[in-house]
């Protein structure tokens, strides 16, 4: 693990700006996601200080949502959508073609943290089934050749 | 000087927009050949993104799907007989698909840069304000009333009422929260919107927000849609530079801020209470109604919840009248609704119609069947809570009440179609799994019947024999029956859409002769 102390001053900083925003955890949960790649536990304390909150509350919110992740994230995120839209378009065969490609269940994360799946409902791509979001970026009409080129480029970005 | 126009959407280019943008500038550098090239909205006619169009004195002239690979002859072609080209359209807006729509919410789509005011302004865009500015909330309001305008989010509640209602309230703070909450699988009309026409929904926004004394607004996006926030914040600043908000809307002496927050991948943040426990910075929990969100909604306070397109509706009413909105649809159904073909059709698109045409004619027509040439099995309209509707009742009018009448529901206009390869009992397990998944855990029909569903599909497809079948059939149904009637919001209550609507008329899925589902 790294040392989460090394992130306070974002942390802070993010706190700092919003802490007097209405509503303010979700924006400052997404700034400090965007800032360091996760929610570090070390956050918990300082966000339910700041908005007077208990530290369970702010546990609560961050579990409730998919979207924030409490560890370090891979090198790469794909997300395959699978909702009916896609399904209906052997977004299925895709995932299970992703799975064996990897090794992974369908929530999995390869050993050498180089691909996460997470999968997705929904992208809005709907009329262009099936679709999937790779670091931020949507692909669509996609085939099981175009999948394979995209996790293998994924696995042999040598850049980490 | 050559002219092009390419979507900027992240749909098109998820599908190579940008790619054959970037080509189209490289190849015309190469040739020496003077081009400029817009980033507009989409079309939303998406089998044929990228669409490339060429302005001409006949109007826009499309090509379409194009690839980077087709870059080269394109040009030529343009520099020669344009028609000539095998990706050659003919003028855009001759073609049927889109000639017979009735484009009102996207007037502008495919035409307009969805962050330029004077492409917004040269196409209608501000009448609608313009046209309230003298007038009274309450005169605002009647027009809404008399437009016969019904929420667009799916419970399709009369529009007017909830503005009535929130006006009337008497309170210091009122809010206007815009539902960009899209998660139905099948529909994209809100992102389409938000990323190709964002001063369309400021303007609604700003219309709603001027009638019923509210001078906070919100829009929640999902997070899913980073285009369509990203989109909408420059928007924001845009209308604000140029006084559409502030301390002082259009000169209307009334004030309107507006700002976009984005969800966190929770699809029941689209319920409209737990969407403002969210925005209020908790986990996205419904609420028990009463009270209404009208009178006590946002931190408390008196709010107007409405999905993207009921706001996008907005100003067309006020700037061409309530009579005119009205003219369009049919029975209670007014005016026109975007809807969206998706899933496994050859033509997935947006079609704006008036309400009253018929499931056949939006999948068959325009849809033009399956992308896989195989036979229609069914339809899911509505979204994952709506019903799978076999083609024998696609004749049905895309009516809020005709739909309701055969146990099915428009929701927020999203058509998934799927060839017979798709199990339907699989659909059925999904449509539980996904309950059980994106639950709230409010309440225990939804918490804990979505799993116990599961479970029972997954007994059914492994039973022996007919007896074990017809005991775990009944079993399904009574669960059905339990979340439909004991849930406290529509995804706990809908769920069971999915499941009977697979369960009747796909028995064969389950492994049942159609006597035993029919039970």
């Amino acid at each position: 693990m790294p040392d989460e102390t090394l992130h306070l001053p974002l942390i802070l900083s993010v706190l700092e700006r919003e802490k007097d925003t209405p509503g303010a955890l979700l924006p400052i949960l997404h700034a400090i996601q965007e800032g360091l790649g996760y929610i570090p536990d070390a956050a918990v304390p300082e966000i339910a200080h700041a908005l007077n909150l208990s530290q369970a509350e702010v546990r609560g919110v961050i579990s409730f949502y998919h979207d924030f992740r409490t560890t370090p994230p891979a090198r790469h995120i794909l997300r395959l959508c699978h909702a009916e839209s896609c399904q209906s378009m052997g977004g299925a065969q895709l995932a299970a073609q992703l799975r064996e490609h990897l090794g992974l269940d369908d929530h999995g994360t390869t050993a050498d943290g180089q691909v996460s799946l997470r999968p997705v409902y929904c992208l809005g791509a709907c009329a262009c089934s099936p679709a999937l979001e790779l670091d931020g970026q949507l692909h669509a009409r996609l085939t099981p050749e175009g999948l394979r080129e995209l996790v293998n480029r994924c696995l042999e970005d040598g850049t980490c | 000087m050559l002219t092009l126009c390419i979507p900027g959407d992240s749909i098109a280019r998820a599908v190579g927009a940008d790619e054959v943008a970037v080509a189209l500038v490289r190849e015309a550098e190469r040739r020496n050949l003077p081009l400029e090239l817009k980033r507009t909205s989409s079309r939303g006619l998406y089998w044929l993104e990228p669409l490339v169009e060429l302005e001409s004195a006949d109007g826009r002239l499309g090509f379409g799907p194009v690839t980077s690979k087709d870059v080269p002859s394109l040009l030529d072609a343009l520099q020669g007989d344009a028609s000539a080209h095998p990706l050659a359209l003919g003028p855009v807006e001759e073609l049927p698909y889109l000639k017979s729509q009735q484009r009102l919410i996207f007037a502008r789509a495919g035409i307009t840069r969805p962050l330029s005011l004077d492409d917004y302004r040269a196409l209608g865009g501000f009448e609608g304000l313009a046209r309230v500015i003298g007038q009274s909330g309450e005169e605002i309001v009647a027009s809404v009333l008399d437009s016969g305008l019904r929420g667009r989010g799916g419970a399709a509640f009369p529009a007017g009422i909830k503005w009535r209602t929130v006006r009337e309230a008497k309170a210091a703070q009122k809010y206007v929260v815009c539902n960009a909450d899209e998660g139905d699988s099948g529909t994209f009309a809100d992102r389409m919107l938000m990323e190709g026409d964002p001063f369309l929904l400021i303007e609604g926004m700003a219309i709603a927000g001027v009638a019923v004394g509210a001078s906070m607004g919100y829009i929640y996006v999902r997070s899913e849609y980073p285009q369509a926030a990203q989109t909408l914040r420059a928007a924001i600043d845009i209308a604000r530079e140029a006084g559409y908000l502030g301390a002082d809307v259009a000169g209307s002496g009334r004030a309107f801020e507006l700002e976009v927050r984005v969800g966190a991948g929770a699809y029941i943040c689209g319920e409209e209470t737990s969407l403002l426990d969210s925005l209020e910075g908790k986990r996205g929990t419904v609420r028990a109604k009463p009270p209404l969100p009208a009178l006590q909604g946002l931190f408390g306070l008196p709010t107007l919840v409405h999905n993207v397109l009921t706001l996008a509706s907005v100003p067309v009413i006020l700037a061409r009248g309530a009579q005119f909105y009205r003219d369009f649809g049919m029975g209670r159904s007014l005016g026109t609704m975007p809807f969206q073909l998706a899933g496994n059709i050859r033509h997935g698109g947006l079609v704006e119609r008036a309400f009253g045409l018929t499931l056949r004619e939006l999948v068959e027509d325009y849809g033009g069947g399956t992308a896989t040439g195989r036979p229609i099995k069914a339809a899911q309209v509505g979204g994952p809570l709506g019903a799978w509707v076999p083609p024998s009742q696609f004749d049905t009018p895309l009516d809020y009440e005709a739909f309701a009448a055969m146990g099915a529901m428009l929701g927020h206009g999203g058509v998934v179609l799927a060839d017979d390869s798709l199990d339907m009992a699989r659909m059925a397990r999904f449509a539980l799994q996904f309950c059980a998944e994106e639950s709230c855990g409010k309440c225990t029909p939804c918490r804990i019947g979505s799993t116990r569903g599961v479970e029972v599909v997954d007994r059914l497809l492994a039973a022996p024999d007919d007896a074990a079948r017809d005991e775990q059939v009944i079993l399904l149904k009574d669960l059905c029956d339990t979340l439909t009637y004991g849930s406290l919001c529509a995804l706990g209550g809908m769920t069971a859409y999915p499941v009977t609507s697979a369960l009747k008329h796909f028995p064969a899925d389950f492994g049942l002769k159609s006597s035993e589902a029919d039970q």
